[in-house]
């Protein structure tokens, strides 16, 4: 904070040089800034490697009390909102019936009382047992860590679901009329949670629960890069203590709580 | 010891034609079932994302287990050189293939995709022991004809024997890997138990006998062929033992978990408060499948009578189905302990709200589904025994009892 | 009497076979759909026979690509297939191109081959891709007509001597 002499005068003409300066130069960098945002949201042609593992850290503090706004978002973006109930169908069997990948869950302590929620779905572990009993090898990790079924392999033996210590996978029990070209989905296959691979694949940058918990103002789920040490979510990792859900299975999963 | 003769089932045309005509229409309506599942999808059944395997799954390993099993007669004939049961080696092995065929048949057009065999064939996960077990089923089905062609064609006599051990050794291989599928599984209360294979193994020793043991007796009395109380007796005898096995198994496992704090959930669900499959468990399995055919063997009355000891037979079967049912479906209707120490109060995917388990409800054409693969296994039986020589002339003490000259 | 029948035989086999390569003839070269981008253009991603013969592998060979590795860039994704082949009804509405008449199904249907796809996949393209497919469609001056299949009336009344056009 400095005193404004009243004798200088504010020399006008440098100001207007130094605004024209910086005009031409963002104009000059504008583009080259804006092409390279498109360079990464260009869908990927070469193959993923291991030298990324997506992961995702929730805080449970911060997972508001009847909200569902991931559960929803999840829901359109990968057209689950389009599956019809058969007919003939009761209402309470389809409701055990229709896939879902992602869901709320509120837990209260036995001893203590304390309530917490949390969203769950397919924990994308290191050593995922769904992978290891698929018959087929449909179910697998893929090299970013995204583990997922290969629905064009997938016989609809439903070991995978059995195998599951989050019971994150659903089976699709019905003719599928509508489908979303970025989600194709069909009758007799098994599929879960995919971290919301085409976005992965078209280079954009988060899943569609994590956009819309943000866009609700919670921000409670983080997503990102568990192998880059500068990514936020690695250092969100480090400041706030975190734990898997079954953690003694081993599994190293890929996505962490805190709070639970 | 007289040489044993093999001729075909003599029942008179009207009332084979008759069986295969029911056989047939059962498998036809299984057939039909499955048409429609798979036509419209899963959603016709009583499985859901909670319970994914149901009633399907139980008679399609009730099959299987029981295929293993029924092949043990003619191992103990084979393998451990028992004169006595050499006769019996023939339908033993045929019975193996076709109780396996019946349950493979449920098993495979209950996938979300049977059109997809091709593919589970000639794409292997070598750590699945799901893939295991399709290579050891196939596997069975050609050792066990190896050994019937040893065994029906002079040339292959010399290799009964040890065609004979290669079958035994690969059919326990097979259970076990049965018995793997659950207890390989870590999430679930009731599975992640290593004692799942020996007891799927002692369960099919018990389950193949009774099978065996009753399609022998129906189609000996159908065709007025003798059936010596020597042989009789040693059957009914062994059958005791083997369900001795299954109830100290059972009784280790159940032990086992219940001095485990953290499992006292599971055990008192399927003990005591998961309603069917805890009535499944006490009176399905343990009272009809197990207490009852054991007082009835070792009955000094009852257990001579034959009738009576069919019944136990049959009580066996049903205790095995009811077994299979609690073991399958009652361990998937436990919710999953993700959160110890913690009660899910709310979840938007049947977590376990409050503890309360998942909800299955069998439906009509799941059962006739695992009917249909029952009577497929029957049917091959009838076909085989009717059209081979499988069914030795006489089982009458004096043709097949090593020691009935002593006796007599 | 075997030998008329064995003759008589061969020479219905020739002439269903006659009338099979005048009716391909007869069809043009192209099952391609008027009203589909693909019709305003000069060929598909890779030559015409090329993918007569091979799209099948095209497509299995880039489903194990894009979901193994990720890999979407290429232009034998199975959504630019559909993308352009797919036509429009009016005002930019796409017919689902596994139903009758359209692209995948008239060549499918000809040679009783199932076409698993649709079980899962999208038959019409994306919304976001849909109003510019639509637009390179509707700046044909073609005019819409059915495809030509093996029950258009003009091909039925065929005879297999002239062997030539036969609209």
């Amino acid at each position: 904070m400095s005193m404004n002499n009243s004798s200088e005068k504010i020399d006008r003409g440098r100001r207007s040089f130094i605004g024209v300066t910086a005009g031409t130069a963002a104009v000059a960098v504008a583009p080259g800034v804006v092409l390279h945002t498109m360079a990464g949201a260009a869908p990927r042609s070469e193959a993923v490697t291991s030298d990324v593992r997506w992961g995702m850290l929730i805080d449970t503090a911060k997972c508001a009390d009847g909200c569902d706004a991931c559960v929803k978002a999840c829901d359109d973006e990968n057209g689950l909102n389009l599956q019809i109930k058969p007919e003939g169908e009761g209402d309470a069997k389809w409701d055990q019936q229709v896939a879902k990948w992602i869901r709320k869950v509120k837990l209260q302590d036995n001893a203590t009382g304390h309530l917490t929620n949390l969203p769950l779905m397919c924990q994308h572990c290191e050593h995922p047992p769904c992978v290891d009993v698929c018959p087929t090898g449909a179910s697998f990790k893929r090299a970013d860590g995204i583990v997922m079924v290969d629905r064009h392999t997938c016989i609809g033996c439903r070991y995978c679901m059995m195998a599951c210590p989050y019971k994150a996978r659903s089976f699709i029990h019905e003719v599928v009329a509508e489908k979303l070209t970025r989600a194709p989905r069909g009758k007799g296959c098994v599929e879960s949670c995919n971290l919301c691979v085409h976005r992965r694949d078209n280079g954009e940058s988060s899943t569609a629960c994590v956009d819309a918990c943000a866009a609700e103002g919670h921000n409670a789920i983080l997503f990102g890069d568990l192998k880059d040490p500068e990514s936020p979510l690695s250092k969100a990792l480090g400041a706030l203590p975190s734990r898997q859900i079954r953690q003694d299975l081993a599994l190293n999963t890929g996505v962490r709580y805190s709070g639970v | 010891m007289k040489r044993i003769v093999y001729r075909e089932w003599r029942l008179t045309p009207q009332r084979y034609w008759g069986l295969l005509a029911i056989l047939a229409a059962v498998a036809g309506l299984g057939g039909l079932a499955f048409l429609y599942m798979e036509h419209e999808g899963h959603w016709v059944t009583g499985m859901t994302n909670q319970v994914v395997w149901g009633t399907p799954h139980v008679f399609a390993v009730f099959l299987i287990v029981a295929a293993s099993g029924a092949l043990n007669v003619a191992s103990i004939g084979s393998v451990f050189g028992k004169t006595l049961y050499k006769p019996l080696a023939r339908l033993s092995a045929l019975l193996a293939i076709a109780l396996l065929a019946g349950g493979l048949m449920v098993l495979v057009l209950d996938l979300g995709r049977p059109d997809r065999l091709i593919v589970a064939m000639t794409h292997y996960n070598f750590k699945s022991i799901f893939a295991w077990n399709i290579i050891l089923y196939t596997g069975f089905m050609a050792i066990v004809i190896a050994y019937l062609w040893t065994m029906a064609e002079r040339k292959g006599n010399p290799y009964t024997k040890s065609v004979g051990f290669a079958a035994f050794v690969w059919r326990l291989l097979l259970t076990t890997g049965t018995g793997s599928i659950f207890g390989f599984l870590v999430a679930r209360q009731a599975y992640d138990a290593a004692i799942l294979a020996p007891m799927f193994i002692v369960m099919s020793f018990a389950l193949g006998l009774a099978i065996f043991l009753l399609v022998l007796m129906l189609s000996f009395d159908q065709d007025g062929r003798p059936f010596g109380d020597s042989l009789f007796f040693r059957l009914k005898n062994l059958l005791g033992v083997f369900l001795g096995s299954v109830l100290l198994l059972v009784l280790t496992y159940h032990l086992t978990k219940l001095y485990g704090t953290k499992y006292h959930g599971v055990e008192a669900f399927l003990l005591v408060s998961g309603g069917v499959y805890t009535l499944m468990f006490w009176v399905g399995w343990i009272l009809v499948g197990m207490l009852i055919p054991l007082g009835i063997i070792y009955h000094p009355v009852l257990g001579k009578d034959r009738t009576w000891v069919a019944s136990a037979c049959g009580l066996v079967v049903l205790g095995g189905l009811a077994a299979m049912y609690v073991i399958i479906v009652g361990s998937q209707a436990y919710p999953l302990e993700m959160f110890p120490g913690q009660t899910i109060i709310a979840s938007g995917f049947y977590d376990g709200v409050n503890g309360e388990p998942a909800s299955y409800i069998p439906s009509l054409p799941e059962f006739l589904l695992g009917l249909g693969g029952i009577a497929v296994a029957m049917l091959i039986t009838a076909v085989g025994i009717r059209v081979l020589q499988f069914l030795p002339e006489s089982l009458a003490d004096e043709d097949v009892d090593p020691h009935a000259a002593a006796k007599a | 009497m075997a030998k008329a029948v064995v003759r008589g035989s061969l020479i219905s086999i020739g002439l269903v076979g006659a009338l099979l390569a005048s009716i391909v003839q007869a069809a043009g070269d192209s099952y391609v759909v008027p009203g589909s981008k693909a019709a305003q253009l000069e060929n598909c991603v890779e030559p015409t026979d090329f993918m007569r013969r091979n799209h099948m592998e095209v497509i299995q060979h880039q489903r194990d690509e894009t979901v193994h590795n990720g890999i979407r860039s290429t232009q034998h994704s199975l959504a630019g297939c559909i993308e352009c082949h797919v036509s429009y009804e009016a005002e930019s509405t796409p017919v689902p191109v596994d139903s009758e008449g359209q692209f995948c199904e008239t060549c499918h249907n000809f040679a009783a081959v199932g076409v698993n796809c649709f079980g899962c996949h999208a038959t019409v393209p994306a919304l976001t891709d849909r109003e510019a497919a639509a637009e390179v469609a509707s700046r044909a001056d073609l005019g819409w007509h059915p495809p030509i299949t093996m029950s258009t009336p003009a091909v039925q009344g065929l005879q297999p001597e002239t062997g030539g056009e036969g609209r």
